[in-house]
């Protein structure tokens, strides 16, 4: 691909004798929205910390912009952001005190920080509670507070591990709604549980499983023979099912 | 650099938003002005100087300063944080520094808090200002090596316990080096190694700050204390990010 913003190849991870991450490769251009599917445990967010450089590859290589994230870490980290899992913040700020913290860590300044900070929480409707402190806010709030923080910056490259949990259904039709209009200038990979979210706003989908890639392929293409992208998920993942 | 202080700021809000501040200030002020009119004979000496408050500051500290190090990175791994921290596009090092200087300021705080003791003896009498200076410098240098101690245990283990107990040890180490008792022991024994344990010593560097010399051999060992476990802590940090 000429435009890939992210290039991994062949990326594992080992925790001793286990192996999370294995032989994994992939490519996402400009334009494209990645649904990383898979069951818990597959290796999903295993291969987002390491895209998003927090966890080293046991081997292989991942880049962001053609930056390498274990040579080149701040460089890469530059261009992406990043939802981890869980969508951490630090409780005891405000959210505005928080999103001025990484804006200012990004290097932006006075009145271009706090426009950046502004735009990210009308983006993700964080505006009626901007001074209250983060621990006080609902499950979908704090998960909106993390999402303001990745987009801050506009970065080229968007890695979102499950965005959408803990929200709400009117909620996830907003998140959706934003990851739709943003697709077209990023490359996007997001994770999620939710199928029928992939069919909503991803342009492919990687099933995932035991850590390594079963299917690379756009959601209409494995839906082909009438089935859902349930059946076909869980005829890709349960155990004993996988002939190939 | 500027990351590194932006995180700074960041930590040393942090303190102030919740009741950790409020109870370690506290804590200190009673204790070290306790300490200074009991223990230290304040007044029964007859002479105008901080030197009963200084003599217990590297015993206070030593277990005030790891209760403050302790949840430093710990915190961050229990939050998740430290996912979202490393991952913002600056150097590990400047989130390690950042966090130190935070803390650091927060020690110089508590440190001006005293400042009625000073008031104290000098409408009692009249001391050399410049000495007391000098030995609250002493001071700063003495929370800054157990900040750093502090820190780099804190980054090496998931239990804010188990940092907070090696913490302390490992200081405890470096304050009792320079001890009589132990420096007789040694020097009884293995007169070689009561030579490096005095040089060793926080306590016997603490010291001459409090005589009123600022000694540049004082200065190097201190910084070199700080720098040589903040370069640990980095490492930990640039290591174990993940577990």
């Amino acid at each position: 691909m000429a435009d890939a913003l992210i290039a991994i190849e062949r990326l594992t991870k080992r925790f001793g004798a286990f192996t999370a991450v294995d032989d994994v490769s992939f490519t996402v251009g400009r334009g494209e929205v990645l649904g990383f599917l898979g069951p818990n445990g597959a290796g999903k967010s295993t291969t987002m910390r390491m895209l998003a450089g927090f966890m080293p590859p046991t081997s292989g290589t991942a880049r962001i912009c053609g930056h390498d994230v274990v040579d080149q870490p701040v460089a890469a980290k530059r261009s992406l952001g990043f939802l981890p899992e869980g969508a951490p913040t630090y409780p005891e700020m405000t959210v505005s005190g928080f999103l001025g913290f990484c804006a200012r860590i990004r290097g932006f300044r006075g009145s271009e920080a706090n426009d950046r900070v502004g735009h990210a929480m009308d983006l993700t409707q964080l505006g009626g509670v901007w001074l209250q402190p983060i621990e006080t806010l609902s499950k979908g709030f704090k998960r909106r507070v993390g999402l303001a923080q990745a987009l801050l910056h506009d970065p080229p490259v968007l890695v979102l591990d499950e965005p959408t949990d803990a929200l709400d259904p009117n909620q996830k039709h907003e998140v959706r709604g934003l990851i739709q209009s943003m697709a077209p200038e990023k490359a996007i990979v997001i994770s999620t549980h939710i199928l029928e979210e992939v069919d909503a706003v991803c342009t492919r989908a990687i099933i995932i499983a035991q850590g390594r890639v079963i299917v690379d392929a756009p959601p209409k293409a494995l839906e082909r023979d009438g089935k859902s992208l349930e059946q076909v998920f869980r005829e890709l993942t349960l155990p004993g099912k996988e002939a190939a | 650099m500027r990351a590194a202080l932006t995180v700074a700021a960041r930590e040393l809000g942090g303190y102030f938003s919740t009741p950790v501040a409020y109870v370690f200030i506290v804590i200190f002020l009673i204790l070290s002005g306790a300490m200074t009119f009991t223990l230290g004979n304040f007044f029964a000496r007859g002479q105008a100087d901080l030197v009963p408050f200084f003599s217990f500051i590297p015993w206070l500290f030593l277990f005030l300063v790891p209760a403050l190090t302790m949840r430093l990175w710990a915190e961050e791994r229990r939050l998740g944080t430290i996912e979202l921290l490393l991952t913002l596009p600056i150097p590990p090092w400047a989130a390690v520094v950042g966090k130190f200087l935070a803390a650091w300021a927060f020690c110089a705080i508590a440190l001006v808090l005293t400042f009625p003791l000073w008031i104290t003896v000098n409408i009692l009498g009249d001391p050399d200002n410049g000495v007391i200076l000098t030995g609250y410098l002493g001071c700063l240098m003495v929370a800054g090596a157990y900040l750093a101690i502090g820190a780099a245990l804190s980054a090496a283990t998931k239990n804010q316990v188990i940092a907070f107990v090696l913490a302390v040890a490992v200081c405890f180490l470096f304050v009792a080096a320079g001890s009589p008792i132990v420096t007789e022991f040694l020097s009884d024994r293995i007169p070689a190694l009561a030579e490096a344990a005095r040089a060793l010593s926080v306590a016997e560097r603490f010291n001459s700050f409090t005589r009123g010399v600022i000694a540049l051999r004082d200065l190097v060992y201190f910084a070199s204390m700080i720098g040589f476990f903040l370069f640990l802590n980095a490492v930990v940090i640039d290591h174990r990010k993940a577990d």
